[in-house]
């Protein structure tokens, strides 16, 4: 390196660093020294980070900084300013019957938010993100509403829940006519066809006896039912002329759920949310599109 | 390259970095250094003074001329007034700045960096300041050798307490732009402006006072990339500040070169005192040709043409001249002068089209907005009666200072659909009231249904009209109504 230090190139005039690749030689336009010095200080300020801040991972733990910094206390801040400024509408939501939340701009503007957000974190995992519902979970974006459709209705409901723990729960069940041995096989065949043909709006097995389905019908549903099958909200009876089944509208699935019927649970969340957030749920789920 | 820096300073070879070499400019009086006092007046007036325009845009809107309020998420320039939304604004601005400094570059060099970049501003500012403390070049040379006397201690004290002053008010007309300027000063007079406010001036106050006062060239020379990209864009035609050498060469002392002339031998005009080097700013020699430090602020023209005329001739030895009249002139040719050329041709086409496009979008800037987004999920509901439904977020913008009533209307070629807003009570034509406050956004659900049983396209379009019932003005949205693929015939 020393004899080549001095080298110089020809062209420019300036100094070569003797570095060479492929015949290019780098010349020596020395940096002005601040910028050396701006490292330096850029490892002592870093050096200073370790001691104030946060930095070195522990086994279990890590260095803390003397100033005690946490993010986590910053997050959990930030979401109690939050909540704090919040709270003002939030009690104006609890105060207002839900019909005034919704006639009222800014408390719909904030009850869909909150609904919406409470909605996706809590009601998704079973009636989906979209609110339409799985086989056994209602689809809340139709018109069929097997407890009610109105805000209070819904509202009661997202509270106490359906055949829930809770002692104001909603209570319906649908009695198992076939495994308790009321009807036998022909008749509930036969009313499973009648229901598909002249409620649900669905196929018939060819041949099925509609005129047997039709007493058994009269004898045994109708009574919860309707006699037009248009159920009762109050029972939970569910609308037997909507397409809309919640276990299927086939002929096996009616039959399926006459012989056995299965009693799907919703728990209930008043205690878990709060009335504000229900009070916006009821609101975010009426305003899907369905509600009465 | 320094060539003006202190002569008895070592330059040290055996490493790879060098100490900054203290440049000490000389002050100089002429054309160029009155232009440039004249633009350090009229750019620094505006921005130290600009936030305290008022500006009168009625109640309940803040009456100052320039001021971005990142709170109210609104930026105001005189009539203009900028949403969030309109960004794009920005980006205009952004386009036309660029391609006018590129414009800027063909025409006349680098003629930003020598009179309106903020750095040159600055620290034009400050070396007026430490002329005034510590005196002219070959003074502030000697005070700088001198021991740390009384004298010494002061005149410093007194440069960097200015300089300081300077630098604070800076900071302070900074932060005067992003909220009310009267009530902000009080705030700050009485200590009741939040930390982050006192943090900025802070920090321009540091970054003022070590940029213009201490780092000066160095800046240019090693931080900021502009010179670099200028060398690809400077060319033979644009005017750049030029040792005319055909003229000068060979240089030498008044005297010399007198004898050489007696004598026969060829002479320039140069008579080498050095007087172009000792007011330059960034330290260069011009005469070694054009070069990176350079930031073409024309001050040692100025210190030339007076030398010239002192010695009885021609001024312009130093001139704005470009290449090709350089070659020209020593071909015996006369120089020729292009500013239209394709070069600068696409540059103003791109300026004008640009400022076109921002000009007619701000004349046509609408007061109001709406914007639609269709449900995902799920597309459409059938319900019972056959009735299909599609639901609808609808965003509202108000951009009047005072609450309106707007009507909604929905329609469509493919059929008859019934709108409901969540919340609004439909009116009997169909149309639906919706009032937004002043300067604000709403948003609202809407649910649209068709006719029962109808035979309507898997999707057909649908168009959302928005009338501020008061103005008149009116925004159509079209988006799309979705039906079963079923419900098709």
């Amino acid at each position: 390196m020393g004899e080549l230090k001095k080298e110089v190139d020809e062209l420019s005039g300036v100094e070569t660093t003797g570095h060479e690749w492929d015949g290019l030689k780098e010349l020596n336009n020395p940096l002005p020294k601040w910028w050396l010095y701006i490292f330096y200080a850029s490892i002592v300020w870093s050096i200073g980070y370790w001691i104030v801040m946060p930095s070195w991972p522990l086994v279990s733990s890590y260095t803390a900084g003397v100033i005690g910094y946490s993010q986590r206390e910053v997050a959990t801040r930030e979401f109690d300013t939050a909540m704090a400024e919040r709270a003002e509408t939030g009690s104006k939501l609890l105060e207002a019957s839900l019909d005034e939340i919704r006639s009222t701009p800014e408390l719909l503007e904030f009850a869909m938010a909150s609904g919406s957000a409470a909605f996706a974190d809590n009601c998704a995992p079973c009636h989906g993100t979209g609110a339409t519902g799985f086989v056994g979970y209602p689809n809340l974006q139709d018109d069929v509403w097997i407890w009610g459709g109105t805000m209070d209705d819904i509202a009661q409901t997202i509270s106490y829940g359906v055949r829930s723990e809770h002692e104001d729960t909603r209570f319906g069940e649908m009695m198992a006519f076939g495994r308790d041995e009321i009807l036998n096989k022909e008749e509930i065949a036969a009313v499973a066809n009648y229901v598909a043909a002249n409620l649900a709006g669905s196929t018939p097995e060819e041949g099925a006896d509609l005129a047997l389905g039709e007493t058994v019908y009269v004898d045994n549903c109708a009574a919860c039912h309707g006699d037009e099958g248009l159920g009762s909200p109050e029972l939970g009876a569910p609308n037997l002329t909507s397409p809309n089944y919640l276990y299927g509208n086939s002929v096996e699935a009616i039959e399926a759920q006459v012989y056995s019927p299965r009693h799907g649970v919703m728990p209930p969340w008043i205690d878990r949310l709060g009335e504000t957030t229900v009070k916006s749920l009821a609101v975010y789920v009426h305003s899907l599109g369905g509600g009465q | 390259m320094k060539t003006n820096a202190d002569p008895t300073a070592q330059l040290d070879e055996d490493t790879w970095f060098v100490s900054a070499e203290k440049v000490y400019p000389q002050a100089v009086k002429g054309r160029f250094r009155t232009i440039k006092w004249a633009i350090l007046f009229v750019t620094l007036g505006i921005y130290y003074f600009l936030p305290f325009v008022r500006w009168d845009r009625g109640a309940g809107a803040p009456d100052q001329a320039v001021l971005i309020d990142f709170e109210a998420r609104r930026a105001y320039f005189f009539f203009i007034e900028i949403w969030p939304q309109e960004v794009y604004y920005l980006t205009g601005l952004l386009v036309i700045a660029a391609v006018a400094l590129f414009l800027m570059n063909a025409v006349a060099g680098r003629v930003w960096c020598g009179y309106l970049c903020p750095q040159t501003v600055w620290t034009d500012l400050f070396m007026k300041v430490e002329r005034f403390f510590e005196g002219d070049r070959r003074d502030r040379i000697n005070l700088d050798k001198e021991p740390w006397t009384g004298t010494k201690i002061a005149r410093k004290t007194g440069k960097h307490t200015v300089w300081l002053l300077i630098a604070w008010w800076t900071g302070g007309a900074w932060v005067l732009y992003f909220a009310d300027a009267p009530t902000l000063v009080y705030e700050l007079a009485t200590g009741q402006a939040s930390l982050i406010v006192y943090g900025w001036i802070a920090i321009l106050t540091f970054t003022t006072y070590s940029l213009a006062g201490h780092m000066r060239e160095q800046v240019c020379t090693y931080m900021c990339p502009w010179p670099r990209i200028q060398a690809a864009l400077t060319d033979e035609y644009a005017l750049n500040v030029t040792y005319r050498a055909d003229r000068g060469e060979p240089r030498g002392h008044l005297k010399e070169n007198k004898k050489r002339l007696e004598e026969g031998l060829p002479a320039g005009d140069c008579i080498d005192c050095h007087q172009c080097v000792a007011v330059c700013p960034t330290g260069v020699d011009i005469r070694k040709g054009s070069q990176l430090e350079c930031i073409q602020c024309g001050l040692c023209i100025d210190a030339c043409d007076n030398i010239m005329t002192k010695v009885g001739k021609p001024t312009g030895l130093i001139a704005y001249d470009t290449d090709i009249n350089m070659d020209r002139r020593e071909q015996g040719l006369d120089p020729i002068y292009r500013f239209v050329r394709p070069r600068t041709i696409i540059y103003v086409g791109i300026i004008v089209i640009a400022a076109g496009i921002m000009l007619y979008t701000l004349i046509n800037r609408q007061m109001m907005d709406l914007s639609v987004v269709h449900d995902r999920n799920p597309l459409y509901v059938t319900q019972n009666e056959g009735v299909v439904r599609n639901g609808y977020t609808l965003r509202l913008l108000n951009k009047e200072s005072s609450a309106q009533d707007f009507t909604l209307m929905v329609r469509s070629q493919d059929g008859n659909f019934r709108a409901e807003v969540v919340g609004a009570d439909t009116n009997s034509d169909g149309s639906i009231t919706l009032e937004v406050g002043a300067d604000r956004t709403r948003q609202v659900r809407a649910l649209v249904f068709s006719e029962p049983n109808a035979t309507l396209p898997v999707s057909s379009a649908l168009d959302f009209v928005l009338t501020n019932n008061e103005t008149g003005e009116s925004v159509l949205i079209t988006d799309f109504f979705r039906t079963a693929e079923h419900t098709t015939q």
